[in-house]
């Protein structure tokens, strides 16, 4: 048995719009990765502690409320300060070309905007864990 | 080996890791486990079981708050199932575990089954030792939402917990033998609403028409999880079961059935990775075919692909 893919999506923030999380969440476990739900109005910190504990290489965090200029770079920060900045950020939502943009700046991975296919998604994790562990 | 006194030293990310170690077979997984094997034995293991939708984490949720309070520390296993199609998982425990998720006290681990039957993923008694080694004073292990027959917790906890709601089935559900055999508390979660009172009295009919001369009376409780309702009742029980297995020597019984059953798992996985890797590829599929053309049946063929391990045995 090889490495098993495992995931964290989390909903930074206080809106309580998961519909398009739990879509993502259902995805990636059919394509055959293990994905933790941490469910609504997790703090960076907690996004963090669980990321650490569930030895996940992913997080994916989804935002709906605007906040996610502050809240997914601190997600990012606590990464490091953790000794975890090995561990992938993606970010998804309602985010415009302007803010993507600055979130890579500050460390995310990739935005992935509405509307896109989830297949999208799961390649680029594919392929890019495939880069992180060498194989 | 590094990753193992970095976990003993308290670094969580290294009990993260070797975790993860274990549950895909990496190497240097059981190397790390026989290091860590003499600094297990200390946590109270707690098994939670029960339907899904009876409020398993919830419980978990509100009795680790319970254990806090008393200055001890935890550890969470929390298995969900595997689809047997893709592979994937989907662990969802955690959302219920938000109260406890950033207490420095608590560590909390999702595990796929991963084609494990039973109730708990192949690889947990192993990562219950790992959460042992590290230090934690309890650790509870909530199973997948179970029916009838997913009584394995009993394998690796000290004390096991069988959670119930009211309204589901009528008595003849409990006289079936698997999970009322296995529970040493009983709960009646979710008692606010209609019903509780008839599922604990039948419950507790149930559990008296058992003939067998039992030392330990299994109470039945009835809770409110998610207002914290007896869940103070609940962390009394599981204190005086296990004071009970101490005082009575049912603790050392328990290990030892424990360890046996252990050690003949490893055994058997031991024998048939052996004999997988000494099988040609495609040796399976043929022997497949062979079945399915009806040119001999399974139980011969079984014994044909075994026989060169008992050439093996005779050198």
């Amino acid at each position: 048995m090889g490495r098993k893919i495992r995931v964290l999506i989390a909903k930074p923030g206080l809106d309580g719009h998961d519909r398009g999380a739990k879509v993502v969440a259902r995805a990636l476990r059919d394509a055959g990765m293990e994905v933790i739900y941490t469910g609504l109005h997790q703090t960076p910190e907690q996004i963090v502690e669980a990321a650490i504990q569930e030895d996940v290489v992913v997080i994916g965090l989804s935002a709906l409320s605007g906040a996610h200029l502050e809240l997914f770079p601190q997600v990012v920060d606590l990464l490091e300060e953790n000794n975890a900045e090995d561990i992938i950020v993606l970010g998804g939502g309602i985010i415009p070309d302007d803010d993507a943009e600055k979130l890579r700046e500050e460390g995310l991975a990739k935005i992935f905007g509405p509307g896109t296919p989830t297949q999208e998604i799961v390649e680029y994790i594919r392929e890019n864990v495939e880069l992180e562990s060498g194989e | 080996m590094e990753i193992v006194s970095e976990l003993l030293s308290g670094d969580r990310r290294a009990l993260a890791r070797l975790i993860s170690m274990v549950e895909n077979l990496e190497p240097g997984a059981k190397k790390a486990l026989s290091e860590l094997y003499s600094y297990t034995g200390n946590a109270h293991v707690i098994g939670i079981t029960g339907p899904p939708g009876s409020g398993k984490s919830t419980v978990v949720d509100k009795l680790t708050l319970e254990l806090l309070d008393e200055g001890k520390s935890v550890g969470i296993i929390a298995v969900d199932p595997t689809s047997p199609f893709t592979g994937g998982a989907l662990l969802g425990d955690r959302v219920r575990m938000n109260e406890v998720s950033l207490d420095e006290d608590v560590f909390i681990r999702s595990m796929g089954t991963r084609g494990h039957l039973g109730g708990l993923a192949t690889k947990t008694r192993d990562v219950i030792k790992i959460l042992d080694a590290f230090g934690k004073d309890f650790i509870l292990v909530e199973t997948v939402g179970a029916g009838q027959s997913e009584v394995e917790v009993v394998k690796a906890a000290h004390t096991t917990i069988i959670v119930e709601v009211p309204g589901l089935g009528d008595d003849i559900q409990a006289i079936k033998a698997g999970i009322l055999e296995i529970g040493d508390i009983f709960i009646v979660n979710k008692a606010d609403r209609d019903g509780a009172d008839n599922t604990a009295r039948e419950l507790d009919t149930m559990l008296g028409m058992n003939q067998e001369e039992k030392d330990w009376e299994p109470p039945i409780l009835k809770t409110v999880a998610k207002e914290g309702k007896n869940i103070d009742e609940l962390n009394d029980a599981i204190s005086s079961h296990l004071s009970h297995l101490k005082e009575t020597g049912g603790f050392e019984e328990l290990k030892k059935k424990q360890i046996r059953d252990e050690f003949l798992d490893i055994v058997r996985e031991k024998i048939y990775s052996y004999t997988m890797e000494r099988t040609a590829e495609g040796k399976i599929d043929e022997i497949v075919e062979n079945v399915m053309n009806s040119e001999i049946d399974p139980y011969s063929a079984a014994e044909d692909f075994l026989e060169p391990l008992e050439e093996d045995r005779k050198d």
